[in-house]
């Protein structure tokens, strides 16, 4: 499966919930398979998903959904001490790992090779860490969600992106909106 | 006057109970102040770009923020301010330190002082240059207007306003 086949499938189990989503392809495709208020679509900024994810899920107590992927891990690696030391029970970094920059014409990353970011991220101080195959994506988010505890789920998928359109919707719109969320 | 003290009192009776830091030595006394109230949550961050993203999610999640970081830190994240905390139209109250200027004793420093407020102006930075320790007056009101109009804001706080760095 590549990332969005796993977001179609997972998509009715986000639907109410808070979601913070990746730069690029990620946020696109999710806009279109199911754009909701709760998803705060990233449009710059590559790499801090997982670290607006972390600081909305230590200011409030609903549970936090964070859809990053595996080359923006790496290039803020630094997120995953500052998760595994302060994350709440109502942070989920999950993952896609696909090997590959998929919104800059598939390079392959290092998870490619030799790079185990599930390894990373217990080295690093998370106590609850899942690596699952694209397949069984949607048990694992469940569980994840059933859980209470913080979760990094690394999610091991096909390199590939779906064609979707880019996100025009206003950056201040997207927040506005996202914040009414939360605060609902 | 304990300057620490006086700073972290201004972030929380501005409402500020999230900061992130990246230590500077400059800052050590006001990170321990802020790491030992019970009125303020503070997170260290590894990098700065990577906190002023927890920041952003804090705002969202109805905490007011603030980073308190080296003005070395403007070369890291002018990506993160134009496209995150810009771009979303986010406040961020930022506190920091300005090596490399009048008695600082480190010459490297002075490499990213010279490009520090250059490089807030042109990213249409409001920029405050506390020098004086009395200076630390304006930081009420300075906390009030970023969270009023929504900006990044800087201040800038060097050795002077410390009361020296390495020549004390």
């Amino acid at each position: 499966m590549i990332r969005s086949e796993i977001l179609k499938e997972i998509a009715p189990i986000l639907r109410n919930q808070l979601v913070v989503c990746n730069i690029g392809i990620p946020s696109q495709e999710l806009h279109a398979i199911d754009d909701q208020p709760t998803n705060f679509y990233m449009l710059g900024t590559m790499g801090l998903a997982s670290s607006i994810g972390l600081g909305l899920a230590l200011a409030q107590p609903k549970p936090v959904i964070v859809i990053d992927g595996d080359g923006s891990i790496l290039t803020n690696l630094g997120t995953l001490p500052t998760i595994g030391n302060n994350a709440p029970g109502n942070y989920i970094l999950m993952i896609i790992d696909n090997g590959s920059y998929g919104s800059t014409g598939d390079q392959p990353t290092y998870t490619s090779q030799r790079t185990d970011l599930a390894g990373m991220a217990r080295a690093a101080g998370c106590a609850r860490v899942v690596e699952v195959q694209d397949k069984d994506t949607g048990p694992a988010l469940e569980e994840a969600l059933s859980s209470g505890e913080a979760t990094v789920l690394v999610v091991k998928c096909d390199s590939g992106n779906a064609k979707m359109p880019v996100i025009t919707m206003d950056p201040v719109v997207i927040r506005d909106r996202f914040m009414k969320a939360v605060a609902g | 006057m304990n300057i620490d003290k006086r700073i972290a009192d201004d972030l929380a009776a501005n409402g500020v109970s999230f900061v992130t830091t990246v230590p500077c030595k400059q800052l050590a006394g006001v990170i321990e102040e802020i790491d030992q109230r019970d009125d303020i949550f503070h997170i260290p961050s590894n990098k700065e770009d990577e906190g002023m993203g927890l920041c952003a999610g804090a705002w969202m999640g109805g905490k007011r923020p603030a980073i308190i970081m080296q003005n070395t830190a403007i070369g890291v994240t002018i990506n993160t301010l134009a496209t995150l905390i810009q771009y979303y139209r986010m406040p961020l109250p930022m506190l920091i330190s300005y090596r490399g200027e009048l008695r600082e004793p480190v010459a490297c420093q002075v490499e990213m002082a010279v490009h520090t407020k250059a490089l807030l102006a042109q990213l249409n930075i409001p920029t405050y240059h506390f020098h004086w320790q009395k200076d630390v007056e304006e930081l009420d009101n300075i906390l009030k207007y970023t969270f009023m109009c929504n900006k990044p804001v800087a201040i800038l706080t060097d050795a002077n306003f410390w009361g020296g760095y390495g020549d004390q």
